[in-house]
């Protein structure tokens, strides 16, 4: 058996894996995508019933549930695209320009 | 546990490259919840592919093989067939999906030959209606009337000139028992039709919507809407061809219909058609064909064919 993890190959002074294998481990999480945003989702939590309409539908996958049964989603990979704020059945999500 | 009747489970991580308001992304996250853990992905090339996985990053949690453009069908029927070498052929689903350029295009030809094969893999194809990762060129899904960087429209050209190829009818006229056509905007009827055709054995296909802001020329958060509204104005109606047989879900009759100008107004790439004045020919030769194309799927169904 190949250890295709660990095995390393150089091509253009680049070391890859054999057939550039990689461990299903969601590695991209350390590209914070959040930086791409213009406009920030911002919650009203008397509004929001945590029907997870928005987390169904986010491009990202960056909505989670809070601890008290409502959503919210994470600014570090929020790219802002509003489908959360459009899609609300209670019009509880705004989305406000980012200032820096 | 689940939310809305989706699994809580995230096996496509955050950090991917799609862009704001992808259609394909949430398309993604989608099938590989209907899939679940014990499953074998195989794709193309296409925008997943590129937003997915820079090497050495990769934003998958299941086994995940990228072909190239042409070939995923042949990858899973190897794949298939390597399972059942194995005798594991009942316990581990094998999920091909790519682009609407793989499916109607490039990868056509594989796909036929899988399915006349008929191994027990599910194919489905995230319908973008364009090449959207190499910039907009039109593909045998592009609509009638769409403008792509190949079918530019102008002062004699209104975009493709061309009907959306059939792929639905042509791959159940395979044999197939389970073919479907599902959108983002209707997602927990999206999310059983993909459960529906993983569990059936034998090739099942389906065929899912996807919005492309980008290509598409629509505003981000619109996404979700425009799916629905493709739906509900007939341009794009949600059917099932079980074991040969017609099943309309929606919408269930012509009366029903919206006007096909609140989906065409939503998009820049039929702005030609507005602009600088309303292209009756064009809009009326779509309502017309949108409306003989449901009332043909509907015919059907009654006469439960």
């Amino acid at each position: 058996m190949i250890d295709f993890e660990n095995v390393k190959l150089k091509v253009n002074d680049k070391e890859i894996t054999i057939g550039a294998v990689l461990r299903s481990d969601g590695s991209t999480r350390k590209n914070k995508t959040g930086a791409w945003r213009s406009k920030r989702p911002v919650v009203d939590f008397e509004r929001c019933t945590g029907c997870g309409v928005c987390w169904s539908l986010c491009p990202e996958g960056c909505i989670e549930k809070r601890s008290d049964g409502k959503f919210e989603a994470d600014l570090d990979y929020c790219k802002g695209c509003g489908i959360c704020a459009n899609e609300c059945p209670r019009k509880a999500i705004t989305m406000v320009m980012e200032e820096k | 546990m689940a939310i809305l009747g989706l699994p809580e489970e995230e096996y496509f991580a955050c950090g991917h490259r799609a862009c704001a308001g992808c259609g394909a992304a949430i398309a993604i996250r989608l099938i590989t919840k209907a899939a679940g853990r014990n499953s074998i992905l195989i794709e193309p090339t296409g925008c997943i592919e590129v937003v997915s996985t820079p090497y050495p990053e990769t934003a998958w949690r299941l086994p995940w093989i990228h072909g190239a453009f042409e070939n995923p069908a042949s990858i899973a029927s190897g794949i298939c067939a390597a399972l059942k070498a194995m005798g594991k052929e009942n316990e581990i689903n094998v999920v091909a999906f790519g682009g609407d350029g793989s499916t109607y295009d490039i990868g056509f030809g594989h796909i036929s030959g899988a399915f006349e094969r008929g191994h027990n893999f599910t194919f489905i194809c995230y319908d973008n209606e364009a090449y959207m990762n190499t910039g907009i060129q039109r593909s045998g899904a592009t609509p009638y009337g769409a403008a792509t960087t190949t079918s530019p429209a102008g002062k004699i050209s209104i975009g493709k000139e061309i009907w959306k190829k059939n792929l639905v009818q042509i791959l159940a006229d395979h044999g197939s028992p389970y073919v479907a056509t599902a959108s983002i905007g209707y997602l927990t009827d999206a999310y059983r039709k993909i459960k529906r055709a993983i569990e059936t054995k034998g090739p099942t296909f389906v065929n899912l919507l996807a919005t492309c802001p980008t290509g598409w020329r629509s505003p981000t958060e619109k996404s979700i809407e425009i799916a629905r509204l493709a739906v509900e104005t007939g341009i794009y109606p949600l059917y099932e061809i079980i074991e040969g047989r017609h099943v309309i879900n929606r919408p269930k009759d012509v009366s029903d219909l919206k006007p096909v100008e609140d989906y065409l107004k939503m998009q820049g790439r039929f702005r030609h058609l507005f602009r600088p004045e309303k292209n009756e020919k064009a809009i009326n030769f779509i309502r017309e064909r949108v409306k003989s194309n449901l009332e043909l799927l509907i015919e059907r169904a009654q006469k439960n064919l």
